[in-house]
């Protein structure tokens, strides 16, 4: 197992490398760079163009150097001090735009994951073993509803369900009484109160496509002999099914992990615009139209290592579950 | 056998021997219908099925797939899936002196039937691998099962569990006790999955195909062990196959299936000296029988007609009438056929062509043949073939797959499929190639058919032309026009035909690939070459799930004769057919040969086959060739100790000649060639090695008589037995 972590993980590194040149190649496809950006900013302003500041600044970004000069600049003051450079749309270093939203994103990711397994293991299972039962046919159309309807519909008629029969607006993650608060308990419900909304939205299509694909996993595995071998030696049914085919058949809870994490950093703009939501999607959206370099790049980049990370984590989890692929990779 | 003590261990209590014999029988089948309810209609899988067990006997079970075997076994357990039911018949089981359970009224799902299942009747199935979850140690399923019905501690199941597995034959089993299937060989499950069903000391053992699977050598193990045990604990056996040289081994009493019922019940020696049945009498005709009938020349086998049909389009009357020779015209296609007694004790038949004291009526148009062993003369004459023009020329041949491992994956090793192999077929001849799984048999035939690049050597093709050339040096665009000369049909006629191409579309696929014919053209060859191998022309519109295992094997074999190839390797093409389709494929191969004048590169594991095909047999061991010879001549004496090693593993279809082959004691091992044993590579099984020449040194193929090539240091010293 030991052996197994330890490759998983040194295979990240060149994949790492990679994904970071193809991010910053991105950041350097529109044409100038980003001094000329600062220097016409500026001049719109009418703002004094100040020599040794920009000297300063060609100094920080190595610019007008080579793409791998400029390359290594970029990286190493992320990977050293976390300085993903300046947006200069807002003004602001880009790790302070990111924080928050991005702590909000991965919060509500997992809120999804989790919200998703707990809805598609129960069904899958039922569909599975139920096969063809009135329950299941229901199950598979509420699905395939979920993952026909577009996500900002889903979201817009959450909220005016939430507005009209419950009298709150579940728009935001927090209630304006609330926004600059510290911690307590009530901001906890509240907060909760709201999140339940893109939760489920974003929930949905995941949900749909999950139990499609446990329902028949489970199916194909409920036929193979060692389900027959096993009942033939007197083993309940119950406990057959949930100790031989289900852990098999469990296997795609665990590989979807890193596609969710991903999806949801930049995927849902419509969403979060529709609900109001502080998270990195509205902001990769404006950046790339505003060609807010170094805030596109670093978002393309986070989000490219989320994914990188979330695989880690599906393997690593998958080695636990499934002990053919971890002796195989162990011999 | 080795490892297996005289006595079970002590913690199996005696089984059999102390339980009172009396009238009623361990297991009693009666009338049992099992019907499976689809969409399609009700399929009657079993229908009308009587089955006697007496204690510690072994019956046997056979007849072609789709006759109703597994269905009759599963039904004993309630395993039957859905959409199937037992809507008839009963069950009765009586383990004790007490009043028997009638098993088909007890519920699937209840607490009844799963104290059965594996307390008191063991199963073991056809696929050993698959039978084991890969997800669980195989120590973990073993210990469940002592736990669920012993009611064992975690200590005790693995104490106990231990010593099963010591006692089915497992070397190191604390090892095995905390291994995964997936790290073990199919024989070594499949003595797992015995243990596990034995592990509760079961009155009845079901068998479901256990050694089909399984490399010959391995399986005259398998049966050996449940001899073995059988003698140990008492318990009575269940054996279902289509084998009849495993019949001949291994029963006390056969029961012949036809279409979910009875054909015909005897002991094994009735069933095989004296079968009433005509179903019976064409089965035991359409084994290919190892006797080394070095002047017969190449017989024909007699196949059974057609197949068996689908269990929905049962024929009415007598349900063999429609592939019958003897049936009589106005009976047997009108009327259920009567059950028959015969004189023996049990010995039965439903058939028309008897009458109440069992002799023959004068009404049958035809008797039927009694005698076994008959050998239809070779219809087509076939050019003797060419010794001094070899049509492909080996030589050196071989291929090395990397093996990679650690962090970076780094090549550690190579499997050595192909090792230096040398090779010579002539024109217009057969040349069997056998050996056990893993031996490169199939890799060989990969590479001179170049879907594989070898590593090294030399293959040499002599064309049409006289002229000579070297196709394993050859880039794949100038492979082109010698793909189509050199051609192969595949083993698994089920996975090797595209379910979304017609016929039409797979058997012309060649000639498209190789812009030979367009068009009407095209499809009047396909239609053409479709009769020449038996399949009606109309078929060309439609798809391969539409056909059974024995046409799809047609199905490939009209692909690869279609480009009219002169070279047609052929690896297991019969191995995944039932006896008597096996027959017919087999019959239709030499047929084309003549037609054709086709050279074949037979590969197969399965020695009777080839010595039925082959004019020379090529003997493969861990990638090298151990021995080649012509075919009556190796069967007769086998000069290297591996071949003798096969054929004395091959069981022969008489139960007379039972207990007359001593099999060598050798380890289930899994061959591993990426790490051949240094010397002989057979040297670690082999019951004749000698002092240490055979450890370290490698022994080269070499004349060991007319024709003969053995690779083995003692080759002369040695007198081996063949087939007698």
């Amino acid at each position: 197992m030991l052996g197994y972590i330890a490759r998983r993980v040194l295979v990240m590194i060149p994949t790492l490398f990679v994904i970071s040149v193809l991010s910053f190649a991105i950041i350097q496809l529109p044409p100038g760079d980003y001094l000329t950006t600062v220097v016409a900013q500026l001049e719109v302003e009418g703002g004094e163009v100040d020599s040794a500041q920009l000297a300063a600044l060609r100094e920080r970004y190595g610019l007008g150097e080579s793409f791998f000069v400029q390359y290594y600049a970029w990286i190493s003051n992320i990977v050293f001090h976390l300085d993903f450079g300046h947006s200069f749309e807002w003004n602001r270093p880009v790790s302070g735009l990111l924080g928050d939203r991005l702590a909000l994103t991965v919060a509500l990711s997992i809120c999804t994951i989790l919200f998703i397994w707990l809805v598609a293991f129960p069904i899958g299972v039922y569909s599975a073993l139920r096969q063809r039962s009135i329950g299941d046919y229901a199950f598979t159309m509420i699905g395939f509803i979920g993952l026909a309807v577009p996500n900002f519909m889903i979201a817009l008629v959450l909220m005016w369900v939430g507005l009209r029969y419950f009298g709150q607006s579940p728009g935001g993650i927090v209630s304006p009484e609330y926004a600059g608060a510290a911690w307590n308990l009530g901001k906890l419900l509240d907060v909760l109160g709201h999140l339940w909304v893109p939760v489920v939205v974003w929930g949905t299509a995941g949900t749909a496509g999950l139990i499609r694909i446990l329902r028949n996993n489970l199916l194909d595995e409920l036929r193979k002999p060692y389900v027959v071998a096993a009942r033939a030696r007197g083993l309940p049914e119950r406990r057959l099914t949930v100790k031989y085919p289900l852990r098999v058949a469990l296997n795609p809870f665990f590989s979807t992990i890193g596609w969710i994490l991903a999806s949801l950093i930049g995927a849902d703009a419509i969403v979060s615009r529709v609900l109001n939501l502080d998270t990195t999607g509205p902001l990769l959206l404006r950046a790339l139209m505003a060609q807010d370099m170094y805030l596109a790049g670093s978002l393309i980049l986070i989000s490219a290592v989320l994914v990188v990370i979330g695989t880690l984590i599906s393997d690593l989890l998958l080695g636990w579950l499934d002990p053919r692929v971890r002796l195989r990779y162990g011999q | 056998m080795h490892a297996i003590p005289t006595q079970a261990p002590s913690v199996m209590p005696a089984g059999g021997s102390t339980r009172r014999q009396d009238d009623e029988p361990l297991l009693r089948i009666d009338g049992l219908r099992t019907h499976f309810f689809t969409n399609e209609g009700v399929v009657k899988a079993v229908d009308g099925m009587d089955l006697t067990v007496p204690r510690g006997k072994t019956i046997c079970v056979v007849g072609e797939s789709g006759c109703g075997k597994s269905i009759t076994a599963r039904s004993v357990l309630q395993l039957v899936d859905r959409p199937g039911r037992i809507v008839g018949g009963e069950v009765r089981w009586r383990p004790g002196t007490g009043p028997a359970t009638d098993l088909a009224r007890l519920d699937p799902a209840g607490e009844e039937i799963r104290r059965i299942r594996g307390g008191e009747i063991g199963m073991v199935f056809q696929e050993p691998m698959a039978s084991l979850s890969p997800m669980y140690t195989v120590g973990d399923q073993l210990a469940e099962t002592l736990r669920l019905h012993q009611g064992l501690t975690r200590e005790q199941a693995r104490e106990k569990g231990i010593d099963l597995l010591r006692w089915v034959g497992l070397p190191r089993p604390e090892r095995i006790f905390d291994s995964y299937s997936f790290q073990m060989s199919g024989g070594m499950c499949q003595r797992v999955v015995i243990a596990i069903a034995l592990s509760c000391d079961p009155a009845l053992l079901i068998a479901d195909e256990p050694t089909t699977a399984l490399d010959v050598t391995t399986q005259a193990r398998i049966i050996e062990l449940l001899k073995n045990l059988q003698d140990q604990n008492g318990m009575a056996i269940v054996f279902i196959t289509h084998d009849l040289g495993v019949v001949a081994e291994i029963a006390d009493d056969v029961t012949v299936m036809y279409l979910g019922k009875v054909a015909e019940h005897g002991s094994v020696d009735e069933i095989f000296s004296n079968p009433k049945h005509p179903y019976t009498q064409s089965l035991l005709r359409s084994i290919p029988t190892m006797r080394s009938s070095s002047g017969a020349g190449r017989g024909r086998l007699t196949a059974i007609r057609g197949m068996v049909p689908h269990p929905q389009n049962r024929p009415s009357g007598c349900p063999f009438h429609t592939r019958c020779d003897s049936a009589i015209p106005g009976t047997c296609e009108s009327t259920e056929p009567p059950l028959i007694q015969f004189g023996g004790e049990g010995h039965r038949a439903l058939c028309h062509l008897y009458d109440q004291s069992g002799e023959l009526r004068d009404t049958s148009p035809k008797p039927p043949v009694m005698s076994v062993a008959t050998v239809e003369e070779p219809q087509a004459k076939r050019p003797s073939p060419r010794a001094d023009a070899p049509i492909l020329d080996v030589q050196g041949l071989t291929m090395h797959f990397p093996v990679k491992s650690g962090l970076l994956q780094r090549t550690r090793g190579y499997v050595r499929a192909v090792d230096a192999v040398d090779l010579k077929i002539n024109a217009g001849e057969t040349l069997g190639l056998v050996g056990e799984s893993g031996c490169g048999k199939t890799t060989l035939g990969r590479c001179i058919a170049r879907i594989l690049t070898p590593t090294a050597g030399q293959i040499h093709y002599r064309g049409t032309d006289g002229e000579s050339v070297d196709l394993a040096g050859l880039r794949s665009r100038d492979l082109q026009r010698y793909r189509r000369q050199i051609r192969v049909i595949f083993q698994d006629p089920h996975s090797s035909l595209n379910p979304r191409m017609t016929l039409g579309q797979i058997i012309g696929e060649p000639l498209r690939a190789n812009r030979i014919a367009e068009g009407s053209e095209r499809e009047d060859r396909v239609a053409e070459m479709l009769s020449r191998v038996g399949l009606r022309p109309e078929y060309i519109r439609r798809y391969p799930h539409a056909f059974s295992g024995g046409e799809r094997q047609r199905i490939n074999i009209a692909r690869a004769l279609i480009t009219e190839p002169r070279l047609v390797i052929a690896d297991e093409a019969v191995s995944a057919l039932d006896v008597s389709v096996r027959a017919q494929i087999l019959n239709l191969l030499v047929d084309l040969q003549a037609e054709f004048d086709l050279t074949y590169l037979f590969v197969s594991h399965d020695l009777s086959v080839v010595e039925h095909i082959s004019d020379r047999v090529t003997v493969m061991y861990l990638g090298k060739v151990v021995e080649s010879a012509a075919t009556a001549d190796l069967y007769r004496q086998p000069h290297h100790p591996y071949a003798e090693t096969l054929m004395r593993a091959v069981p022969v279809p008489d139960p007379r000649l039972r207990g007359s082959r001593n099999l060598p004691d050798v380890p289930d091992d899994v061959l591993d060639p990426a790490n051949p044993p240094p010397g002989c590579p057979f040297h670690t099984r082999c019951p004749h090695r000698r002092d240490n020449h055979c450890d370290d040194e490698v022994p080269q193929l070499r004349s060991t008589g007319p024709n003969r090539h053995t690779a083995c240091h003692y080759a002369e010293s040695l007198t081996l037995r063949g087939v007698s």
